[in-house]
């Protein structure tokens, strides 16, 4: 009951900042519609969306309460609660730099960051699942919890980095800072692309089942040779596999053999449909829009002082900063320290997070020290995030340590 | 004339803190080859323990000092070991009244089951019991065979990975008889 | 020429960016050309870096060498690079299956991701994190903290704690803040000032006079914040140094059997297992019914244990002599902790072959049963009587195979196919051999007299504890907070400084600050309304 009403208070959130991005978009490129005062306009648009963004946020705070009572534990323990957690945590670090800054146009590029994320996480399972014993601290809410907002406010910090960029990488001509902001753009669609096909696919129920050679136990203890099923369309089948299942497409090829693993080959097939739906996405939007789209975004920033941008974008990396250090890295060794019985083992989730925050070590440093300030800083602020995404699913889903959450 | 004095001042402490950070440098460096630094290396002398003989009461290895002592750790699962437990077993017949020792050490196996070997083989150099493992742990006992031998006066000369023969056992015990 | 001499008259060491006598910047035209942005860094308010003055000897180099921030930089990202490069493949401690040799390790990369695999194998990348570069670039890092900080730290007290407040024109026109007004302001100076002090004091700024000049400061403390969170990261490397101190670091595991008491390896602790439990959870207990297809989660993964002291821990492997000191469960997530010493539930073997139990048949008294036979795979009793019979173990091989020599031999010493060799005697001495083997029996008489009926064997769960001694991680727990206290005071505060002269009838303000600048001309600005000056800020557009 309280899981239903949990699952209706996320959705009300999704379709909340859904809205609220509307209305930001309308707030940031109606100003120069005719008969209006610009001003006037900015102002009454982004006043409804930022309400309708609180409501959203609001909303989702509901589903976290709601969905910590019905299971017990705070909803950080799978890829899902997490995912949705981050998007929760994005939108937070939006509200409180809103209210030093007062940016309409952030929220126009902030809320679909988190929508992005909101959407990825209903790419996985979404029961609420019993904790298993290795989750079962009080550490696990105390620093998943920090580390996401760490990360959240991290988030916002390349959301301000991009603008600064789009407001002045100039589009005059083809560069090489346009091309790498396309590259940039590119790789949102990618996982705005493999988020669309994924929840298409879980709906179509065209699975393909593949048999690998490999054999395995199964429950009563008989060995069975390893089935792998996938819901996208199957373009690469594992390596010498056979379809037990056929699919809406013959696979064009087989994964490489070093890519052993039950699951390596899927996750190489979801990659190409990532990027080949993710570049079908951007050609569109160039037909459409006939300029890079980066090109097309710089209206909606043009009106803002870059030097503003730049200092929200450092000021968000100077908060999240300690925050991701306490959360991500302090906690973490306290919690493996009681739980393994060492605080530091190089588990690839510890060293990335490790990784994450050298890079933001340098990111301080190269602008306190060496002058790293506006491009070069937003630059830097986009790395991190991709670095920032990097641990949080690339890891998970490839690499796979000992933060084995349930994978895609 | 003071600048000078603070000049050469400043050098001496910029020597001591770079000395103390040099010295952080080698103990990490060495710290990190040396990963074990409880490990039993030849050179050192053997550590003392006490564990029950298969007949007989439990023998300390510091009873057999004065003695050269091959300290061998073995069980009946491992093909090498069996082996070299003939070769073993003939150095110590011609050898024991020179004062050599060849203890064999079981590794986590039941009485029964080492009753039935020792017999098969004939062994009648003392074997002892590490039924927990204490020992062979204490030692780093990574594959067997894995053979000490130690002089007379407790150290070890040399230890041995893997199966022996005879002649490989007759040199390293004549080094350690002297 | 070891020093500057500024238009003053004053002579200043090199690497001074301010003069220390009048506050102007040393070799800095003062013109007001738009394209002269060469003003000097503020950090040390212009003062000389102690690394900066000299670079003489071989000392000097390497001293400032390490005393660079573009050194530091270098370091960290190429730590970064090389830890990424490290979880492309797992490392060694990682490698899921057993690899007992090196040889092993190298066919596992080898085997397992071709010829990438292999590369990193012959690279070392296996075992990156304790390879010697790789813990050389730590300690590199370690001592750029230290030099950095060092060399930071003095100047950085002798510019805070003098603040200058009467400082030159052009030092303020220089600020990235910056205001004046246009005409002659016929005001008091006295009264304006005081008035300024006044607004500026509302804003929580420490007030300083000077003559015509009045400096305004806030959260001076949160410039100290690097420096903290930098001596928080030396005590935390420190710390992890420490571990490598003999006896500060133990990491050992054991098997216990339940029933069992084993030695703790290198400490003089033994540890009982009383009885392990693996707890499932009900679906009653879940907070949605799930489609688990069979399969259950785990709840808890629990081992009784009692520890003990052993009081004869001299001698190793010697007859114990065991106080108990501690009772409890061991459960995932809480250890049982007893002074530096903690165990770890961290594995199992649950369902193990424990003992075999077996009734004995007499077929002469129609099939009596005389008792039951118990063989435990562990220490097996070598003479059992039963009722006037006695058996007798002969032999016994836990993981029975056929040897290469055509006789029984065993795989290993865990009871995984136990063989068992009985030879059971009447009381008229009568004997006659019995084989148990794999649920069977082979006898070596035609019509036995006893037989062995099989019953339930004895299961046992064998639990896993890590055991575990850090005696740094207090110490390194307290390096991190320091480094948090830091980052805090330096993140969560900046400090601030507003300047308001007033030369040739003119009011001259300008502002500084760390981070936030946002912040601070709001203040500024709010301020400059309440005196009613027209004084319009300019921000310096920075690149």
């Amino acid at each position: 009951m309280l899981i239903t009403v949990s699952n209706w208070l996320l959705n009300a959130a999704f379709i909340l900042y859904v809205i609220s991005t509307i209305f930001f978009v309308v707030a940031v490129t109606g100003k120069r519609w005719s008969g209006r005062d610009p001003k006037e306009h900015e102002r009454r648009f982004g006043g409804i969306a930022y309400t309708i963004a609180v409501l959203g946020f609001l909303a989702q705070a509901g589903y976290i309460v709601c969905r910590w009572i019905a299971s017990g534990h705070s909803p950080t323990s799978n890829m899902f609660e997490f995912m949705a957690f981050f998007d929760f945590c994005i939108i937070l670090a939006y509200l409180i730099l809103y209210r030093i800054y007062r940016i309409t146009a952030l929220g126009a590029f902030v809320i679909p960051l988190g929508i992005i994320m909101l959407a990825y996480a209903y790419v996985f399972p979404k029961e609420v699942t019993p904790l298993i014993p290795a989750l079962q601290s009080y550490w696990l809410h105390i620093h998943v919890t920090t580390a996401a907002l760490g990360e959240g406010v991290l988030s916002v910090g390349f959301a301000s980095g991009l603008m600064y960029l789009i407001r002045t990488v100039s589009q005059e001509r083809a560069t090489k800072s346009t091309r790498w902001l396309e590259t940039v753009i590119a790789v949102v669609l990618m996982l705005i692309g493999f988020i669309l096909m994924d929840s298409t696919y879980a709906r179509l129920d065209q699975n393909t089942v593949f048999e690998m050679q490999q054999q395995q136990m199964d429950g009563a203890g008989q060995m069975k040779n390893v089935q792998v099923e996938y819901t996208l369309p199957a373009i690469v089948a594992p390596n010498g596999s056979t379809i037990i299942k056929e699919g809406p497409l013959t696979p064009i090829g087989e994964a490489p053999a070093w890519m052993e693993g039950k699951d390596a080959a899927r996750k190489l097939n979801t990659m190409i449909w990532s990027v080949l739906s993710g570049l079908v996405l951007y050609g569109i939007l160039r037909l459409i829009l006939r300029k890079r789209i980066a090109a097309a975004l710089q209206p909606s920033v043009s009106g803002i002082d870059p030097e503003l941008l730049d200092e929200i974008s450092y000021r968000a990396v100077a908060i999240g900063y300690p925050i991701f250090t306490l959360g991500a890295l302090i906690f973490a060794m306290i919690w493996a320290e009681e739980a393994w019985g060492r605080f530091w083992g190089w588990d690839p989730k510890e060293t990335w997070a490790l990784i994450v925050w050298l890079f933001y070590s340098a990111y301080l440093h190269l602008r306190l020290s060496r002058g790293w300030i506006g491009t070069k800083s937003a630059w830097m602020s986009v790395i991190g995030f991709v670095i920032i995404l990097i641990t949080l699913v690339v890891v998970n889903l490839v690499i796979a340590g000992l933060h084995s959450y349930a994978g895609v | 004339m003071t600048r000078q004095m603070n000049k050469s001042n400043r050098t001496y402490v910029r020597i001591a803190i770079l000395g103390v950070l040099l010295l952080a440098l080698v103990f990490a460096l060495y710290s990190s080859i040396v990963k074990d630094p409880n490990v039993v290396k030849a050179g050192n002398d053997a550590p003392n323990f006490s564990l029950p003989q298969l007949d007989g009461p439990a023998m300390k290895l510091s009873d057999l000092k004065g003695k050269a002592v091959v300290l061998n750790f073995w069980g009946t699962w491992c093909e090498p070991c069996k082996a070299e437990m003939p070769a073993l077993q003939k150095q110590y017949d011609a050898l024991k009244d020179k004062g050599l020792v060849v203890v064999g050490v079981n590794i986590g196996e039941t009485p029964v089951a080492i009753q039935s070997f020792v017999k098969q083989y004939n062994v009648s150099f003392p074997i002892l019991l590490d039924r927990d493992l204490q020992i062979t742990k204490m030692y780093r006992i990574g594959p067997i065979p894995t053979t000490f031998f130690i002089d007379r006066d407790g150290e070890i000369e040399e230890i041995f990975i893997g199966q022996m023969n005879d002649a490989i056992i007759s040199q390293k015990v004549a080094n350690i008889l002297e | 020429m070891d020093t500057r001499k500024c238009e003053c008259g004053h002579t200043n060491p090199i690497g001074t960016m301010l003069c220390e006598s009048c506050g102007k910047p040393v070799d800095f035209r003062d013109t007001h050309d738009a394209q002269q942005q060469a003003f000097p860094d503020m950090r040390y308010e212009g003062m000389a870096r102690r690394s900066q003055t000299y670079s003489r000897t071989i000392i000097d180099r390497i001293w400032n060498f390490f005393s660079s921030v573009k050194v530091a930089i270098y370091l960290i990202v190429i730590t970064l690079i090389a830890a990424a490069v490290g979880t492309i493949f797992p490392q060694q401690i990682y490698i899921p299956v057993p690899v007992p040799t090196e040889a092993d390790v190298a066919n596992f990369y080898a085997d397992t991701y071709g010829k990438l695999g292999e590369v990193y194998y012959l690279l070392g990348f296996h075992n990156l994190y304790s390879s010697w570069w790789f813990v050389l670039l730590l300690v590199m890092i370690g001592t750029s903290l230290v030099i950095c900080s060092l060399d930071r730290i003095i100047p950085l007290y002798k510019a805070l704690s003098k603040p200058r407040v009467n400082q030159h024109r052009s030092f303020l026109t220089g600020q990235r803040l910056f205001g004046e007004t246009s005409s002659e302001a016929a005001v008091d100076t006295e009264a304006f000032m005081t008035k300024a002090a006044e607004q500026l004091g509302k804003k929580g700024y420490r007030i300083y006079r000077e003559g015509d000049s009045l400096m305004a400061e806030k959260a001076r403390f949160s410039r100290w914040g690097p420096y903290i969170n930098h001596i928080g990261l030396i005590l935390f490397l420190l710390g992890v140094l420490a571990r490598n101190i003999p006896g500060f670091h133990l990491d050992q595991f054991v098997w216990v059997r339940e029933g069992q008491t084993v030695a703790v390896p290198e400490t003089p602790y033994y540890v009982k297992n009383e009885n392990y439990q693996t707890v499932y959870w009900d679906e009653n207990e879940m907070a949605q019914n799930l489609d688990l297809q069979g399969k259950v989660i785990p709840k808890t993964y629990r081992t009784d244990a009692i520890l003990y002291l052993n009081k004869n821990a001299d001698l190793p492997g010697a007859e114990p002599d065991l106080v108990e000191i501690q009772k409890g469960p061991i459960v995932v997530n809480h250890p049982m902790v007893y002074e530096d010493l903690a165990l770890y539930q961290s594995g199992v073997r649950e369902m193990e072959l424990g003992a075999l139990n077996f009734v004995l048949i007499d077929s002469k008294a129609g099939n009596k049963a005389l008792g039951n036979l118990k063989l435990d795979l562990y220490s097996p009793q070598t003479e059992q009587q039963i009722g006037n019979v006695k058996v007798r173990v002969i032999e016994y091989f836990p993981d029975f195979i056929m040897g290469t020599d055509g006789k029984p031999a065993t795989k290993s010493n865990q009871p995984q196919n136990p063989m068992f060799a009985l030879e059971i005697s009447a009381d008229n001495g009568t004997k006659e051999k019995l084989v148990y083997l794999q649920g069977g029996f082979i006898s070596d008489t035609e019509n036995p007299r006893y037989a062995l009926d099989i019953k339930m064997p004895d299961l046992i769960d064998i639990t896993g504890l890590m055991v575990r001694k850090d005696k740094a991680v207090p110490f390194i727990y307290f390096g991190a907070f320091i480094f948090m206290v830091g980052v805090v005071m330096g993140s969560y505060w900046q400090h601030r400084r507003i300047w308001v002269h007033r030369e040739d009838q003119r009011i001259l303000m300008a502002g500084h600050t760390n981070k936030n600048w946002f912040g601070i001309r709001r203040e500024m600005e709010h301020v400059i309304k309440a005196l009613e000056i027209p004084i319009l800020i300019q921000e310096k557009g920075k690149s």
